[in-house]
Parts: structure tokens; C-alpha cells; sequence
């Protein structure tokens, strides 16, 4: 029996209580941001869209190994001796060409693995967080500068300098098999 | 002559507002009362332990953040545990301390959803406002250490990604000092109120003996009376040397390992973190980070087994390395998956407005049931 | 108002539907969108957020909005559904609820329909929404929706016996069962309204009081489940029936339930002001008396009952966005183990005080 007048007495006093807190409440000034009017200030650190500075760019592939999900694609040119491809902003001189450096921002899991392996500091995260467009296609972010036909150019020149370096290395090794052969017969004397 | 009845049954399907996730119950109903409950997974299965056998070590991070989306700070710290005792690799001691830091304040995180989404189940919706309004600072908190607010990729093997950033500890102080009253709040708002007892007392009744055998742990099992936590029974980083209590349930309203219990365990559990974080605070030393951290990362031929203490339970990783640079099969034991064993046993008996309030109090993610 | 059109048109029978009808949808129309966007805007404060405030200045025309998104939509209809209680259900409903304020006084120059049986006219019509709801949830062909009618139905039903009982207690006190005269007896000042022991004069105005206290929360909280208002909103339960039964109506019809369950907040609000706190009387007098102006005091008169209605639905409101949900077997035990015997001694107690 008391039991039953207690049950009633806490039913009324804790919905009392419960009833202060949301009254209090009403009177509290509201803590939601009017997006998009008033934007929040993203930290320093925030992860948001990569870029790449393909300039600093030396093609050293160590941002496709550290990816996850293999969003990086990385084609590289060898340059020719002849050709001066300039140096990084560190004085690093560069040797490959970037034929192809595409990101697809939609398979980036944003996890900035890529940043710290790179060691020209070339790929860094932003904090731009609204880049959402109508086709996917327009996802896929391409980095290199070279266009179609510069890059067949230099595909050319890398072919050409690999097969007179083929055929120097192969009129040395004509060389070096016949000239042995002349000692050895004196040596038989 | 007699009616001839036939049980329904009630599909809540993979869409439905109180299923934490892609949950599909099927339950079997007697007019309101459960005969069975049969839940359907899967609908989440994303070949997380299979893919993993593809990365290195270090690229498996980031993935294990996906798992429980809602406590990712623990998912890696589990992991890196576990790969650091297989590798002996001793970590400096201010990574230990921020480790510990990160991991209670996750805690904390993880544990205002579960009763900010526990109080729209039941249908108070306010409180679940509240919760998150709390949440979104400590997500600040952790965007300001390391840039992301959800998947942090931030515990790595032998240390972290990024040292703390000057501002962290006055912003951390700071935010313990707002959030201790609105617990208090939270109590009297919710915890304490009659209706929400009415409800929740006496309702999924999980004796401490159907817990052990079922393999449950988390704030489940302690809300059944069994002392038992990780960070105290099982020693990892360096938790021996705080002061904090392991709350249980007490079956002040109501019976011992109710659904009450359970709820009010994530409570003190949430003021028990905080005494944590203000102790490593006080005592977090200074040093580099950098240090413990190996350049290359190929364990021995063999296999380990490393668990911690999730918000939701025992987390483990087992992991089977062939001497290679990716692990030849890595099993995680998602506390989860294990709890969601016992649902079914706890909804015999009881009306179709408590299968809500029992899986509330379960307080599953169907990320890491699936993985 | 009657005879004055009456004069004008000659024709009884225009007079009357007009002289009963009119005022009520210039009226309560308005204030049902209104309240949606009330509702909307109260529950954003009281949860740290700021509501609607896009649509027109501080989002104003939100319901207008609304309301014309839902007039576009397309009408659907079940397939196995039963298409002709489909159809009448939101009409019962609808009809239910705003044929009860024909019986409550807005000023002491208008109500919709002198009765003498005013209040026991308002309780039988707003039994028809029982009718209501149950033919929708049936017609919907949906086992959800099946359940969240019977329940609704079991519900407000057993919710009704509270509220008769407090009415048999007012109506002991004051002699009538006419809302009008109810107001009238309760003078324009506030220490003569019955929640104050009504006006009399001597010992037993003040033994009445603690029993007027007890008998208003009695009706406010059974009101309360009559229109289901959380804690008591079990038939339209989100997150568990997935709006119980009006999950499968859309558009128009959807609106209809809406609008109709707004309009039952304030007819409900309406009566528990009416009988305790003095309906459409001012608690400090009349400025137009005052002054001079006899023709203001009905305009007063309309401000002060549209203020008190106002409030208490706040306060429903309120109540909504503090409290969880009760459970079904939780409800009829909080009505039939609680509500009943204390309205019951409530009643022999003030019986017994009315006969000194």
C-alpha cells in the first residue's frame, strides 16, 4: 500500500523535475552553426581533399605503395641524358618525367597515409571539404602537366635513349668478346 | 469449440528507425508476447578480414577504424596493442599516456550515443540531443589532434601520427569541466526519471551465470554484477596506474542485470573516464613520439592474440603472420557480434515494446557485427 | 450571433451553419497549422537547436509550405486495402474532433451552440475518433497499423472514464453541464475560479481547493491520452510502429489526421480551461468596463480564453519533448490503478464538501 503512494508521489516529482530542465533549456541560446552562411574554422591539421604539387614531384611511387585503397595511378617517363628536367623546390634534381599522376578523390578513404612517406612533401591534405560535383568522372583528379602529345614526345626520346644504350652496350659486349680471344693465343705461345 | 490462433510474425527489417544499423529481426509473436527472436546480419559485410590479407600492417589502420565506426580511437589501439606485444616493440611512455587519453575520451563518445539513441528508443527525445551536443566537442577535440572526426587513423604501430597539438590540453580541461554537470543533467532528465525506470526495470533480466557462458562482456556483463573489466584483469598500456573504479550493476531498480543496469553502468562509466583523463593528464610526461616507431614491419612466423576493453566489450585481434610484410590471416573478435548472441534469450517471455528497449540496452554496431 | 443572421438572411437553416461553422475554420484552421509550427519551433529551443527559419522571416511560412506540398501529392492507396473505410477514416476523424468545439464558449457573445448538455455533448462526439481510428488502421491492410489502432482504441477508451469522473465532480460543484454557464459562475477575477474552490463564499471554498488541484491533473492527464500525446502516444509510436495507424495514408488525407489531432489539443486545453480556470473570464476584470467601452469585452474575452488554450497546449508540448513513452500494459495500469480510484475519492470527497 505504500508502495503505491510512493509510486505516484516519484511518478510527479521526477516529470517535475524532467519539466525544469527542457524549461531551462528553452531560454539557452542555440548552439547550431548557420551553415551554409557561417562556416566553421577547420583546425590546422583537418584531412580534407589532397593536392599535389606536381612541380616538387620526383615520381618515386611512394605514395601508390602506401595507399590503401589504390587511388594514386603513377606513370613515369625516364628522361634522356640530354635533358634538363629542373629540380624540386629542396634541390633535389628530378630524373622522371610525370606523365600521369591521377588521384580518384571518390576511392580516398582520407586516412593521409600517402603524406608521410613522400620526400619532397609534395602531396599534402587541405581543409576543403566542399567538392562535390554532377559526374563522377569529374572525380578523378589528374595532377601532370604534360599534355598528349608532349608526353608521346617524351616517350619517343626515352625509347630512342634506350635502344642507342642497347646497342652501345651490345657493340661493347662484341668488343670485350673479341678482344680476350687475341691474348690468349699469345699466351699459347 | 476452440480457436484455432497461428503466431505472427513480425519482420522489423533491415530499414526501421530503432535497429542500430542494418539489423533484420524476425520475431515471432503470440499476440504481444515473444515467442522467438531470430536477427539476420550481414547486410554490413564489407570482407574487412579478407582484404586486410592483402595490405601491409601499416595500411590495415585505417581500416580498422571502419569496424566500430563509433569508437574508432579503440579499434587501432586494440590492434597496435597487439602488434606491438608481437613485435616487442616498447613504446615511449608519453605515447602510452596520450594512448590512454584518446581511448577514455572515445569512451566517453561512444557511450553518450548509446543513451542519447537508448533515450529515442524508449521515446524521450530530447536527452538525445543533449548527448550529441556534448559529443560534437570531443570530436572537436580530436579534429584538433589529428584532423579527422570520425576515423582517425591516428594510433600507429610503436607510436602516433601526430604529437599533441599545443592547444589540446587547456581545450581538453575545458571540456571536462563543461561536461561533468550535464551528466548530472543527463540523470535527472532521463536515468532517474519514473517512466524511464517503469520501462527499463525489470525488463531482459541477464543472470551473471547465462552472461559468462554466452562469452558476453562490456558494460553488459558488468551491469549483471560481474566485476570483470580488461583494463583491470588483463594489463595493457599503462591503466595500472590510475585510480578508478569498475562500476557494476546493483539492481537498485529494479532486478540485478536489467536493462537499467546496464544503462546506468554506461553512466558511471562515463564519470569514471573522466577521472581517468584528468589523472594521465596530470601526469603526462614530455618526450618524442617519433622514437619506437620501425621502419619496416615483418613480424616472425607465428600468431598472437591481443584483446583490450571497447566501450562495448573485449575487443580482440588475432593475428597469423607468415614472415611476409602483410598478415596471412587477421580474425577480429567483435564484441558486438558476441553480445548479440544472448538477444535472443533475453526477449523470451516479454512484450513487443521491450525488444526495442532490450537491444538498446545491448547497444550493438553493426559495423563491427559485420565488420 | 444567431438571431442577427438570421435577421439578415431570413433563411434558419443558412443562419445556423454559418452562425456554428464559420467562426470555428476562420478560427481553428489557422491556429492547427500554427500549431505544427509551434510545436516545431518549441521543441528546436528546448533542444538547443533554432527550428525552422528558412521558409519566410523566422520560417513563418513553413507550415503554408507544407501544407502545399501536401495538397501535391498523390493519393495512394493499398492495393488489398478496403478503399471505402480507407476513405471515410480521416473524415470521421476530422469531423470528431472539430464538431466538439460547436459546445465551447470562445466569448461570452459566441458559442457555437447553446446546448444545456454541452459537456457531455463534447464527450460523446469525441468518441467517434475512436470509430476513426480504428477503421484506419483496419482498412490499411498492415500489420503495424492494425496494431497501433487497437491500441489507440483500447487506449481512449479506457482514458474516457477519468475524464467523465472529473466532469461528474465539476459539475457537482458548479450545478451545470453547460460550459457556458461553468464560465459565467467562475466571475472575472482569478480567486474565484473553481481551481481556487470556485465562487463561494465560507469554509468550503477553501477545503476545496487541494481536491481541485488533484481533480485538474486528473483531466489534464487524461486529455492527454485521449489525444495521444506522449507519454501516451503508444498508436503512433516512430520508432517502433513506424507511425502506427496512419502509416500507409499520404497527402491530403495525412494532413487531415494532422491537423485534426492539433485541433483536439486545443479543444481538450479548451475544456480543462473552461473548468477550472475560468474559460474566456479575465482573472483582473474587464479594461473595457473600466474605461467604459462595452463592446470591447467580448474582443477581451476572446484574447484571454485564446491565451489560456494557448498555454496548455504549451504545456502539452512541454511534456512531449520531457517525458519517454509509457508502454501499453503501463498505460492501462497508470488508468485503470490509479487514475480511476483517485478520481473516484476525489469525487465522494467533494461530494461530501459541497453538502455542507
Amino acid at each position: 500500500m505504500k508502495q503505491y503512494f510512493r509510486n505516484t508521489w516519484e511518478a510527479v516529482w521526477t516529470v517535475l523535475i524532467g519539466m525544469k530542465i527542457t524549461f531551462r533549456h528553452l531560454f539557452a541560446p542555440s548552439v547550431t552553426i548557420q551553415y551554409p552562411e557561417v562556416k566553421v574554422d577547420l583546425p590546422d591539421r583537418a584531412r580534407n581533399r589532397l593536392y599535389v604539387n606536381i612541380e616538387d614531384c620526383i615520381g618515386c611511387d611512394q605514395c601508390v605503395r602506401a595507399c590503401p585503397v589504390s587511388c594514386i595511378t603513377l606513370e613515369t617517363v625516364k628522361g634522356t641524358p640530354a635533358e634538363d628536367l629542373g629540380k624540386t623546390s629542396g634541390g633535389k634534381k628530378k630524373a622522371l618525367w610525370i606523365t600521369r599522376f591521377d588521384i580518384d578523390i571518390a576511392k580516398c578513404c582520407y586516412c593521409s597515409l600517402c603524406v608521410y612517406p613522400c620526400p619532397t612533401e609534395c602531396i599534402r591534405m587541405t581543409d576543403v571539404y566542399e567538392f562535390t560535383e554532377y559526374e563522377r568522372e569529374n572525380l578523378v583528379y589528374q595532377f601532370a602537366t604534360l599534355t598528349e602529345k608532349e608526353s608521346e614526345i617524351k616517350k619517343q626520346n626515352a625509347a630512342k635513349a634506350e635502344a642507342e644504350k642497347a646497342a652501345q652496350k651490345l657493340v661493347a659486349a662484341k668488343a670485350k668478346a673479341t678482344a680476350p680471344a687475341a691474348p690468349k693465343t699469345d699466351s699459347e705461345n | 469449440m476452440a480457436f484455432k490462433t497461428e503466431e505472427m510474425i513480425l519482420n522489423m527489417g533491415p530499414q526501421h528507425p530503432s535497429t542500430h544499423g542494418v539489423l533484420r529481426l524476425e520475431v515471432e509473436l503470440d499476440g504481444e508476447l515473444i515467442i522467438s527472436v531470430k536477427p539476420h546480419i550481414g547486410y554490413l559485410h564489407r570482407c574487412f578480414e579478407k582484404h586486410c590479407e592483402a595490405m601491409t600492417y601499416p595500411q590495415v589502420i585505417p581500416y580498422t577504424d571502419r569496424m566500430d565506426y563509433l569508437a574508432s580511437m579503440y579499434n587501432n589501439f586494440g590492434y597496435v596493442v597487439t602488434m606491438e606485444r608481437f613485435l616487442n616493440i616498447q613504446v615511449p611512455e608519453r605515447v602510452e599516456y596520450i594512448r590512454v587519453i584518446m581511448g577514455e575520451l572515445q569512451r566517453i563518445a561512444s557511450h553518450l550515443v548509446a543513451l542519447g539513441t537508448y533515450g529515442v528508443d524508449i521515446g524521450a527525445f530530447t536527452p538525445f540531443l543533449y548527448c550529441f551536443r556534448d559529443r560534437e566537442k570531443i570530436l572537436s577535440l580530436f579534429e584538433m589532434t589529428c584532423g579527422a572526426r570520425l576515423l582517425y587513423n591516428y594510433m600507429w604501430i610503436g607510436g602516433l601520427s601526430h604529437d599533441l597539438h599545443p592547444d589540446f590540453i587547456p581545450a581538453c580541461k575545458e571540456f571536462l569541466r563543461y561536461f561533468k554537470p550535464n551528466i548530472t543533467e543527463l540523470n535527472n532528465l532521463l536515468s532517474f526519471n519514473k517512466i524511464f525506470i517503469e520501462r527499463t526495470a525489470n525488463v531482459g533480466i541477464l543472470p551473471a551465470e547465462t552472461a559468462i557462458n554466452y562469452g558476453v562482456t562490456g558494460p553488459n556483463l558488468r551491469g549483471s554484477g560481474v566485476k570483470y573489466d580488461l583494463r583491470r584483469n588483463d594489463q595493457y598500456s599503462v591503466y595500472d596506474r590510475f585510480d578508478f573504479e569498475i562500476p557494476v550493476g546493483t539492481g537498485a531498480n529494479g532486478t540485478l542485470g536489467d536493462c537499467w543496469d546496464r544503462y546506468y553502468v554506461r553512466v558511471r562509466e562515463m564519470e569514471e573516464s573522466i577521472k581517468i583523463i584528468e589523472q594521465a593528464l596530470e601526469q603526462l610526461p614530455e618526450g618524442d613520439i617519433n622514437t619506437a616507431i620501425p621502419k619496416r614491419i615483418k613480424p616472425p612466423a607465428g600468431s598472437i592474440y591481443g584483446r583490450v576493453e571497447n566501450p562495448k566489450g573485449e575487443l580482440g585481434y588475432f593475428i597469423m603472420s607468415d614472415g611476409s610484410t602483410s598478415p596471412y590471416r587477421l580474425k577480429v573478435r567483435g564484441p558486438s557480434f558476441v553480445n548479440m548472441t544472448v538477444f535472443s534469450e533475453l526477449c523470451k517471455g516479454h512484450l513487443v515494446a521491450d525488444v526495442i528497449a532490450i537491444l538498446g540496452s545491448i547497444d550493438i554496431v553493426l559495423g563491427e557485427i559485420d565488420r | 450571433m444567431y438571431n442577427l443572421l438570421n435577421n439578415i438572411l431570413g433563411n434558419e437553416y443558412l443562419a445556423t451553419i454559418i452562425a456554428v461553422a464559420l467562426p470555428l475554420f476562420i478560427f481553428i484552421l489557422p491556429y492547427a497549422l500554427y500549431a505544427v509550427y509551434g510545436e516545431r519551433k518549441v521543441s528546436a529551443f528546448m533542444q538547443d537547436r533554432i527550428g525552422p527559419n528558412r521558409a519566410g522571416y523566422q520560417g513563418l511560412l513553413q507550415s503554408v509550405a507544407d501544407i502545399l506540398k501536401l495538397i501535391q501529392k498523390e493519393d495512394i492507396i493499398p492495393n488489398e486495402a478496403d478503399k471505402k473505410l480507407f476513405n471515410l477514416a480521416p473524415v470521421l476523424v476530422f469531423a470528431g474532433s472539430y464538431a466538439a468545439f460547436a459546445a465551447i464558449p470562445f466569448s461570452g457573445a459566441y458559442i457555437g451552440a447553446d446546448i444545456d448538455l454541452g459537456l457531455f455533448y463534447i464527450l460523446a462526439i469525441s468518441s467517434v475518433v475512436v470509430a476513426g481510428i480504428l477503421m484506419g488502421g483496419w482498412a490499411s491492410n498492415n500489420k503495424y497499423s492494425l496494431l497501433g489502432a487497437m491500441r489507440s482504441a483500447a487506449q481512449i477508451i479506457s482514458y474516457e472514464i477519468p475524464t467523465a469522473l472529473v466532469v461528474l465532480t465539476m459539475v457537482m460543484v458548479t450545478g451545470s453541464l453547460n460550459l457556458k454557464t461553468i464560465s459565467e459562475l467562475q466571475t472575472a477575477y482569478f480567486w474565484n475560479w473553481n481551481i481556487l474552490g470556485g465562487a463561494f463564499s465560507g469554509i468550503e471554498k477553501f477545503l476545496l481547493i487541494p481536491f481541485m488541484i488533484v481533480a485538474f491533473v486528473i483531466i489534464y492527464i487524461s486529455t492527454l491520452a485521449e489525444v495521444n500525446r506522449v507519454p501516451f502516444d503508444i498508436p503512433e509510436a516512430e520508432s517502433e510502429l513506424v507511425s502506427g495507424f496512419h502509416t500507409e495514408y499520404s497527402g491530403m488525407k495525412f494532413a487531415m489526421f494532422f491537423l485534426s489531432e492539433y485541433a483536439n489539443m486545443f479543444a481538450v486545453s479548451a475544456i480543462v480551461a473552461a473548468l477550472f480556470f475560468g474559460g474566456y473570464q479575465s482573472p483582473f476584470g474587464y479594461l473595457g468596463n473600466t474605461i467604459g467601452i462595452s463592446w470591447f469585452v467580448p474582443v477581451e474575452q476572446l484574447f484571454w480564453f485564446t491565451i489560456k488554450g494557448l498555454f496548455f497546449v504549451f504545456v502539452q508540448m512541454w511534456l512531449r519533448w520531457t517525458l519517454p513513452r509509457l508502454r501499453v500494459d503501463q498505460l492501462m495500469t497508470v488508468c485503470w490503478k490509479y487514475m480511476i480510484p483517485y478520481a473516484f475519492a476525489n469525487l465522494i470527497i467533494v461530494g461530501l464538501i459541497t453538502l455542507i
